[in-house]
């Protein structure tokens, strides 16, 4: 690897880019790539399946034998919202693989008490998304019902290209969330990213099981980033 | 706050490398290119190594790193980097191995 490919991976990785760095093993040479990029030749699907599934390994291409790391930013969950779901959603998500944040500016909501070993801000998501901002490797999902609270977050979750925002609340619900997110300046197609009513569909009933629906929601939209939520049920 | 989404610049390979070689060291890369069986570090694992032995990262569980490092000293002054191949079914090429079973290809560059 030269000095440059070097620092340019380190300052994508500091910032969660997405790269992969193509080595060929036949004469030591190096290309830095973003997702987007493009590339010519055999290398295009390769690269596809790098980017979308986080593997690394060897391919042979063009005559060449290269090899791909993939550098991707880990998967993180932002939750909006101490709530019962989150109170579920949290470790569920955690074991799954998804380090979790949740933010509740409500002081009576958001205790170490009820969210032991979570992150948890007792903050506005303003804040809190100033400091650490949403990018495309972090879902989101609003579940506090309340729009004084959800609403900031889900558009800079829209403007941010979250691989995942979800919202709770009925159809209805929605609809007046929708009109809401449209006079923030959100486009109607952006707004269609949005899962609500929040999760797939498998009749939950309890927070926790809404805290499933979501969790599994939320891996079929990392699993099929890029592929666009074809198929998709909910 | 713990943050496990950022890297962790004081154990991180890649970083170290990089302030290694701000520093004004001679630093090699090596990286964990293929992998079978069990092996115990997947493939894109990184060993960083300066010209004194110096070594931060892994490329398998401790068990092929101090041969790693040999090979990339040698690299460092060869300036050409090299393929290695490590595992238990291995034995007349190298006479350290992986006790897990696995095998493992490491490529060793120097960072230039």
């Amino acid at each position: 690897m030269d000095l440059a490919a070097l620092k340019s991976l380190n300052a994508d990785r500091r910032a969660r880019r997405a790269a992969v760095l193509v080595t060929n093993l036949d004469d030591g040479s190096c290309r830095l790539i973003h997702e987007g990029d493009a590339a010519g030749g055999e290398l295009v699907d390769a690269l596809r399946q790098a980017f979308q599934t986080g593997k690394s390994g060897t391919v042979e291409a063009d005559g060449k034998k290269l090899f791909l790391n993939v550098h991707l930013p880990s998967p993180r969950l932002v939750v909006i919202g101490a709530v019962h779901i989150s109170q579920a959603l949290a470790p569920m998500a955690k074991v799954a693989g998804f380090p979790v944040e949740v933010i509740d500016p409500r002081t009576a909501f958001a205790t170490a008490e009820r969210f032991p070993d979570v992150a948890l801000d007792a903050e506005w998501p303003q804040d809190v998304l100033a400091r650490r901002p949403l990018d495309s490797y972090t879902a989101l999902a609003a579940v506090t019902h309340d729009p004084k609270i959800d609403d900031f977050a889900l558009k800079a979750a829209l403007d941010a290209g979250c691989f995942y925002i979800g919202a709770l609340g009925s159809r209805k619900t929605h609809a007046r969330r929708v009109e809401r997110l449209l006079a923030l300046g959100a486009t109607a197609e952006q707004i269609g990213r949005i899962h609500a009513p929040i999760g797939i569909d498998i009749g939950a009933a309890s927070p926790a099981e809404i805290a499933v629906a979501v969790l599994a929601q939320i891996i079929r939209a990392f699993r099929t980033r890029g592929e666009e939520a074809k198929g998709a049920a909910a | 706050m713990d943050n496990p989404t950022q890297i962790d610049e004081s154990r991180d390979p890649l970083q170290i490398a990089e302030h290694w070689v701000d520093e004004g060291r001679d630093v090699a890369l090596a990286t964990v290119v293929e992998t079978w069986g069990s092996a115990p570090r997947p493939v894109g694992s990184h060993l960083v190594i300066d010209a004194e032995g110096n070594f931060h990262g892994s490329v398998s569980g401790g068990c092929v790193e101090g041969a790693v490092v040999t090979e990339a000293m040698d690299v460092l002054e060869s300036r050409k980097p090299r393929m290695l191949e490590f595992g238990v079914a291995d034995e007349t090429a190298w006479r350290v191995g992986l006790s897990c079973g696995g095998r493992i290809k490491v490529y060793v560059e120097r960072l230039a």
